[in-house]
């Protein structure tokens, strides 16, 4: 590889990691042809993990990151002084080839920087890809993203040689939106957002090829006075609205050149890791918005309980719960008994009665589950209305971020 | 390669059976008192096809687990002389449970055939449910081997790094090498024939080695770490890249640790930039912070910026050029159809596609429908010429039955697709009526599935804003298919449909 090309690598890859999203999950399986490269397994891999704890799936990298727009919260707006580069479409194509073949990556995340115009960058990401699917047989994955001012053909010829789109939100209000991101429009990046929302619905109706991995977005935690429970709702509205697979939250971090108008202090890690906990709650736990609302204090999750024992611990009137007995949605609310142990208890009943060593088997979480839960050996007894129940299980403190 | 037939010795081995479940302990029969252990000798590493085939014997024979000690590993001569195993008749397991197996041979653990051999027992038993029992502490255990082995599999697929040989140009060959922690490499394999199936490759490891060649999959002796090139002309790239994505910011070594274990690193070239990484992470991320930020120094672009909205086409032969310049959305069309007539026509009509003729002439309506089309125009009253024709859809898509090409109506998601053109080329022309032709028209005019029968006549297309008028009818190439019978009286109800057209037109222009 020559010194060039390395050369941009790094600062085009040090452009691009303030986008959270690193998956390659969601594509349909599938396996190269005969003289073909790449497959997808469907669940995606993480071919290494850097030092912040982050997945290396998909090389991530900007096209370029010279931009027109000027939006406060990024290290590539047009006032800032980093160091800037310009990948050719070839150029692009090469290290995801040569590094998809020494099994580095599962494929490309390409977004982009806008140049001269929305859809002339458009043009040249779907370049990108159209030369990975056509002139490399490469089935690996791509996520391009989507810039919502191109033109709406351009935005859905992207998806049909990309698994995955997304628009990013970033702001998750429109006034924030006008403070900060002075270009972006929030009604387009919507707009952006149902269209394709709707293109992929009829694709997958009519068994077409369009984004099979579905749209995700971005928003930034933290760079604005946004609560956790106006960005889960953003977030409910989101799945509901457009039918998005992902909503990913990044703790606003300090970035190298710093726009005088954002706030000095990052926001702790944990509450990045609260809010998709709480994500998780709406997406697998049957929680609705206002159950996830109730788990909050003042719009905020704590820091130091989990959002379902947060809410557990302020309905402690629907606990215990019979693990021999109660259905499943009430099971997926004891704290401590992630999706899967529920399946497996709700199997393992039918044929035994389960004692407390026997549930032990089936979760890590017991510490949390026991004052809310009832097995054939056992009862909380008072545990559950305990007023020290919460200082009990509340997480040690501790700032992820210190090593 | 590999002994594949189980032995069995005749000499009491060690006894190796445990208590391995709380479970009907009554229902075994005893262990005879000076009854001979018997000893099953299994090839080293994941000897699946050893261990069904010894099964199926002692299945057949009804020896218990407790009775049975199986060795893996040793060579066979250290046991002397041994007899080949009764044969047995398949065992019919439940499905799960013949998923499991081959999920839990490859572990390193000595107890796997064992305990293997502990659950089909008791599934054969009575309890045939028992995998769903996930608290049993059998199923528990053999149901954590299962992960490890997942988790084996995945980091193997994972963490493998592939370095290329230095070779004559021609067809690239690549060599890794990689230490499994369990016998996984032959079920490791597949993933990376479907991954990289047009490369050659070998994977090593101490235990066996794996060779593609482009076309068959085979596994041999085990290989050394020294038999992989030294290094590779992209592995420095990829340490930038490494070190490039990291947010100093966000350092987080445990997340790192748990999920990339340090025992891995040492085949993986970007791990060495780990220990420089966190030793300036501190640094750089107070100097982040400290940072006055600056004045932007240029790049105050304002004329780039005001040009950047200037990208929408603002003419009709605009609109056209990028339509000409897209693909079709079905492979296959020979070029794009776009409209015809004048801009400022009184009178729009809006096809479905184009069709065989149009797609070979690159016009629209030249084929029969459009001919149809034309001469109940002329009996109308209306000029074609003055007219503009469109579709909405502006590729043909067809299925080839021998040399012909049998026009495909397309989808709803197609017609979608196509409908951000027709919208602007409508607004380009602008013009007072527009007819839609057939159910595919409406569709794209309206956004919905409208049934032709009932909404034939005069039509609000509400999408426009009462930017024109709208009239729906059939289209042509539906008349076409009419049998003779049915043909002169909806023709003749098509033309009376235009002539109202026709009347509508005047009214307008006027």
């Amino acid at each position: 590889m020559d010194e060039i090309l390395a050369k941009k690598l790094r600062i085009l890859a040090d452009a691009a990691k303030y986008d959270a999203s690193c998956s390659s999950s969601g594509a349909p399986k599938r396996a190269a042809g005969p003289d073909g490269l790449g497959s997808t397994t469907g669940a995606g891999i993480c071919h290494a993990y850097t030092p912040d704890g982050r997945c290396i799936s998909l090389l991530k990298i900007l096209l370029t990151n010279y931009c027109l727009f000027d939006c406060a919260y990024c290290v590539n707006r047009r006032s800032s002084n980093v160091r800037r580069a310009k990948f050719t479409v070839e150029e692009v194509v090469t290290l995801t080839v040569e590094f998809y073949k020494r099994n580095y990556i599962e494929g490309l995340f390409l977004s982009s920087g806008i140049i001269k115009s929305p859809d002339h960058t458009m043009e040249l990401l779907t370049r990108v890809a159209k030369a990975l699917r056509r002139d490399h047989g490469f089935r690996g994955y791509i996520h391009l993203k989507s810039i919502p001012e191109a033109s709406p053909w351009l935005i859905e010829e992207a998806g049909l040689y990309a698994d995955r789109l997304s628009i990013n939100l970033e702001l998750p209000t429109e006034a924030s939106l006008e403070r900060l991101a002075p270009e972006k429009d929030g009604a387009s990046i919507q707009g952006a957002m149902a269209q394709i929302g709707g293109r992929i619905a009829e694709a997958k109706a009519e068994r077409r090829r369009f984004a099979p991995a579905g749209q995700s977005t971005q928003v930034i935690v933290g760079a604005d006075a946004t609560s956790d429970e106006a960005l889960i709702r953003k977030s409910a509205h989101l799945y509901d609205s457009f039918g998005l697979k992902r909503v990913y939250y990044s703790a606003f971090s300090p970035i190298p050149d710093g726009s005088t108008i954002l706030p000095l202090k990052s926001p702790p890690l944990q509450r990045e890791h609260r809010l998709y906990q709480a994500d998780w709650l709406l997406r697998y736990y049957a929680f609705t918005p206002d159950d996830v609302a109730d788990a909050t204090d003042d719009g905020m999750f704590a820091l130091d309980v989990d959002p379902k024992l947060a809410w557990a611990l302020k309905n402690r009137d629907r606990f215990p719960v019979d693990v021999n007995r109660a259905d499943r949605e009430m099971l997926l609310r004891v704290p401590g008994l992630g999706a899967r142990a529920v399946d497996k208890i709700i199997k393992a009943r039918r044929h035994t009665s389960l004692r407390l060593d026997d549930v032990a088997r089936l979760t890590s979480g017991l510490k949390r589950a026991r004052p809310f839960l009832i097995a054939a050996d056992y009862r909380p007894a008072g545990l559950t209305d305990r007023l020290d129940l919460r200082a009990r299980l509340a997480e040690p403190a501790e700032q992820l971020s210190l090593f | 390669m590999k002994a594949r037939a189980p032995r069995q010795a005749p000499s009491p081995g060690p006894l190796r059976g445990r208590d391995l479940a709380r479970t009907d302990a009554e229902d075994r029969p005893a262990p005879r008192a000076g009854a001979p252990l018997r000893t099953i000798l299994l090839a080293p590493g994941a000897d699946l096809a050893g261990f069904r085939a010894a099964l199926r014997g002692l299945v057949a024979e009804g020896v218990p687990p407790e009775r049975v000690a199986w060795s893996s590993g040793a060579a066979p001569e250290l046991f002397g002389a041994t007899e080949a195993p009764a044969a047995g008749a398949p065992v019919p397991l439940p499905r799960a449970v013949a998923d499991l197996v081959p999920m839990v041979v490859p572990h390193r653990d000595p107890e796997r055939y064992a305990l293997l051999h502990a659950l089909i027992w008791r599934i054969l038993r009575g309890e045939r449910q028992l995998l769903e029992v996930a608290s049993d502490p059998l199923v528990h255990r053999l149901a954590l081997m299962r992960k490890a082995i997942q988790r084996d599999l995945h980091k193997m697929h994972a963490f493998l790094r592939f370095r290329r040989v230095p070779e004559n140009a021609g067809t690239e060959r690549f060599v890794a090498w990689f230490e499994p922690e369990h016998h996984i490499l032959e079920a490791a394999a597949p993933f990376f024939v479907e991954r990289f199936r047009a490369l050659r490759w070998t994977i090593l490891t101490p235990e066996g080695s794996a060779l593609w060649d482009g076309a068959a999959l085979r596994f041999g002796p085990p290989g050394r770490r020294e038999d992989v090139p030294p290094g590779d002309g992209f592995e420095a790239g990829w340490r930038d890249y490494y070190e490039s994505t990291f947010n100093p910011a966000r350092t987080n070594l445990r997340a790192m640790r748990a999920e990339m274990p340090k025992k891995y690193w040492h085949n993986m070239p970007e791990t060495a930039a780990i220990p420089g990484l966190i030793r300036a992470a501190g640094a750089r991320t107070a100097a982040m912070i400290e940072r006055e930020p600056q004045m932007p120094t240029k790049r105050q672009p304002a004329r780039a910026v005001a040009a950047m909205a200037e990208q929408d086409p603002t003419s009709l032969d605009e609109l056209n050029a990028i339509i000409r310049r897209t693909e079709p959305l079905v492979p296959g069309a020979t070029q794009a159809v776009l409209g015809e007539g004048p801009v400022g026509a009184t009178v729009a009509f809006v096809g479905e596609q184009p069709g065989d003729q149009e797609d070979r002439q690159g016009r629209p309506f030249v084929g029969p429908a459009g001919q149809l089309l034309a001469r109940a125009m002329a009996e109308a009253g209306l000029v074609r010429g003055e007219a503009y024709l469109t579709n909405a859809v502006k590729h043909f898509k067809f299925e080839e039955r021998g040399k012909r090409r049998i026009h495909q109506k397309p989808t709803a998601g197609e017609v979608s697709h196509y409908r951000w053109w027709l919208d602007r080329e409508l607004e380009f022309v602008a013009p007072k009526l527009v007819v839609a032709l057939g159910a595919t028209a409406v569709l794209a005019l309206t956004g919905k599935a409208v049934p032709i029968t009932r909404a034939r006549g005069p039509f609000r297309f509400e999408r426009f804003d009462n930017r024109f008028q709208g009239f729906i009818t059939v289209h042509p190439s539906y008349l076409l298919r009419l049998p003779d019978e049915a043909k002169a009286e909806a023709y003749a109800q098509f033309v009376d449909d235009l002539r109202r057209v026709e009347a509508l037109a005047q009214e307008l222009a006027a």
